[in-house]
């Protein structure tokens, strides 16, 4: 039990009727990215913030780095960092002053905490915008302000709620190298996130969440072996060949191909991965123009709509399998 | 080896279709956007974790004055909070007394020497409303999920706000002070007996201040807010002896204005400033002021754990 970061039995918390979060456990071990995948709503920001200490769990228990989370909350509390969903910043305040004031309340004295603040802001690239209001920060900058306010004091467990959400590609990856550079120092990072690719870049295992319950757990990996071999896509040309590409395919691949919500598109779930250029020949040698395909392992996309059974364009699996 | 599609509203992939016989990866080349903008530096990173000194847990006082400069830091970037601590005690004071100077007291010059430490009470006892306007937004912004979330004595965050308040409370105290002596106000007490009756109304101003940190959490919105408190400042301020002496007052309403507490402030404030003993009333507005901190400050940390 020591040597998990995480742990939880049963968890509970009600808003009125709803069961936001209902029933998670959790075995989160300590080091690297846990990622905690689930659709808006799904109960992540919930869960977190209850093994943040932030809100008290209607049932259920918990314990965070060993210690629990209702009755050694202020042991929790000075081992963990969080990073919310909503910029937990104050944005009147400069990004110096924001950093100033974590610090202070940390216990370091004045000049420990201009030390520290420097430093941090040194580091994450926002020494030119330290006496600048945060409010009047881009998206990328106000999530790394954010992410530096949450290791003044180095933290053992950090959570971080939709770390990326709403930020441009380049801000993006830079939030990702952030999140490596702290794994790397050996900091637990619990992650929530509704990006099935930044679950795949970065978590270490992965427990998808929906309707406040834990529905699968595993490696990015595992999970995607759940649900298959891998995926075809195929793009047609011109839409009205895409019948006669799909009768060519089920005939050479041996399984059921799926229309997507893209009318020249298709995607069928593979077992052999050796019939998948016999069919391309197939399609080839009868006069189907192909726009475009691709062949890999089935995307986190795929295995979380499996897992869901959720209506979405790119359903490519047919089949549902909890791992 | 995995591969991800870089799309997840399942839009075509636009690449020509190559001899590939794994997947086409459409992931975002994030290098090719070079800019002016420092980026975050991966070893400066790890150096920063890496001192891993953890300063003493710092006292409740600390953390509470810490927040406090918060407050400060506050009003120096956004000075238009000011603006209702300045203002409103002006038009209060300068409509009351020129609206109710002739009819109640014969005179201006007569009604203010009533007037003056009622309506200083009134302009302080109106501006605490908005500590809890404040708080609410503070808490909808999520900075309060972080101030939550750190180890330190709980009720400080709102101890320093409530702090910070006591400055903008001293503004328009000094502001309301210097436009009666305008108008005419020559309290006997002197600037020692003013300055006491000021200390006075700003206990009973942080202590009020607990009720409205207490709606902000139950309560959802900024609005909602300040429409419940209004509801509970209207009775205390106006239906209290403020204005009027309450002995022209029918009986039932004398009843509920001798046991009204913002009464015994103003009774209290009003002698401290004419230069004389306050008596009971002074003991009667401090028991108020502890009361409200030990019922609305329980309830407001009560509901802190856990607010909406």
């Amino acid at each position: 039990m020591a040597d998990l970061a995480i742990e939880t039995h049963g968890l509970v918390k009600t808003y009125g009727d709803t069961r936001a979060v209902d029933g998670v456990d959790l075995a989160i071990t300590r080091g690297g990215v846990h990622g905690f995948l689930g659709p808006n709503g799904a109960g992540k920001t919930t869960t977190i913030r209850m093994l943040a200490t932030l809100i008290r769990a209607d049932a259920g228990t918990g314990t965070v780095l060993g210690y629990d989370i209702s009755s050694q909350a202020d042991e929790v509390r000075s081992r963990v960092s969080l990073t919310g969903q909503f910029a937990s910043v104050d944005e009147d305040l400069t990004g110096s002053e924001n950093l100033r004031l974590i610090a202070k309340l940390y216990g370091h004295s004045g000049k420990a905490a201009v030390r520290r603040a420097n430093e941090l802001l040194d580091a994450f690239g926002l020494s030119d915008a330290a006496d600048r209001q945060v409010k009047k920060y881009s998206g990328g900058m106000r999530r790394r302000i954010d992410i530096a306010a949450s290791i003044v004091v180095t933290p053992e467990l950090l959570f971080l709620d939709e770390p990326t959400t709403g930020l441009d590609p380049r801000s993006r990856n830079e939030v990702w190298d952030i999140i490596r550079a702290m794994v790397d120092f050996g900091t637990t990072v619990m992650l929530t996130t509704q990006y099935l690719d930044e679950a795949d870049q970065l978590a270490d295992r992965i427990s998808v969440i929906d309707s406040g319950k834990v529905i699968a757990e595993g490696s990015a990996t595992e999970l995607k072996a759940s649900v298959g071999a891998g995926a075809l896509h195929v793009r047609v040309m011109h839409r009205d060949e895409r019948e006669n590409a799909r009768d060519i395919l089920v005939r050479e691949l041996g399984v059921d191909v799926e229309r997507s919500a893209d009318p020249q598109g298709l995607t069928a779930a593979i077992d052999d991965r050796g019939r998948v250029t016999r069919a391309l020949s197939a399609l080839d040698s009868e006069g189907v123009g192909l726009a475009q395909f691709s062949l890999g392992q089935p995307t986190l996309d795929e295995v979380f709509l499996a897992l869901t059974g959720k209506p979405v364009a790119e359903a490519a699996v047919n089949e549902e399998e909890a791992a | 080896m995995s591969t991800y599609t870089g799309n997840q509203e399942g839009e075509p992939i636009n690449e020509p279709a190559g001899p590939a016989t794994t997947a086409v990866s459409t992931a975002v080349d994030m290098s090719a956007a070079p800019s002016t903008e420092a980026a975050p530096q991966a070893d400066a990173i790890a150096q920063a974790l890496a001192n891993t000194e953890r300063p003493p847990r710092p006292s409740a006082l600390s953390t509470s004055v810490t927040f406090g400069w918060r407050a400060l830091l506050k009003i120096k970037h956004v000075p238009e909070q000011l603006f209702d601590v300045t203002v409103f005690p002006v038009v209060m004071t300068l409509l009351f007394t020129y609206l109710f100077g002739g009819a109640i007291a014969g005179s201006v010059d007569g009604y203010i020497a009533y007037l003056a430490p009622g309506i200083l009470v009134q302009s302080v006892l109106m501006i605490t409303m908005y500590t809890g306007t404040t708080l609410r937004t503070d808490i909808d912004k999520g900075v309060f999920d972080r101030f939550r979330s750190l180890p330190i004595w709980r009720p400080s965050a709102l101890v320093g706000m409530l702090l910070g308040d006591a400055v903008r409370f001293t503004v328009a105290s000094v502001i309301t002070a210097v436009v009666c002596w305008f108008i005419g106000w020559r309290p006997a007490g002197g600037i020692a007996g003013v300055a006491a009756g000021v200390l006075l109304l700003l206990i009973f101003a942080f202590a009020l201040g607990w009720v409205w940190t207490f709606l902000s959490l139950i309560l959802r919105t900024a609005g909602s807010i300040m429409g419940v408190a209004m509801m509970v400042m209207m009775p205390l301020v106006f239906a209290s002896n403020i204005f009027v002496d309450p002995s022209t007052m029918p009986g039932w309403l004398q009843a509920w204005v001798n046991v009204n507490p913002v009464s015994h402030l103003v009774t209290a404030v009003r002698a401290l400033m004419d230069g004389v003993s306050p008596g009971s009333d002074l003991t009667l507005s401090l028991m108020w002021a502890v009361i409200l901190v030990a019922v609305f400050g329980s309830l407001t940390m009560w509901k802190y754990r856990d607010p909406k």
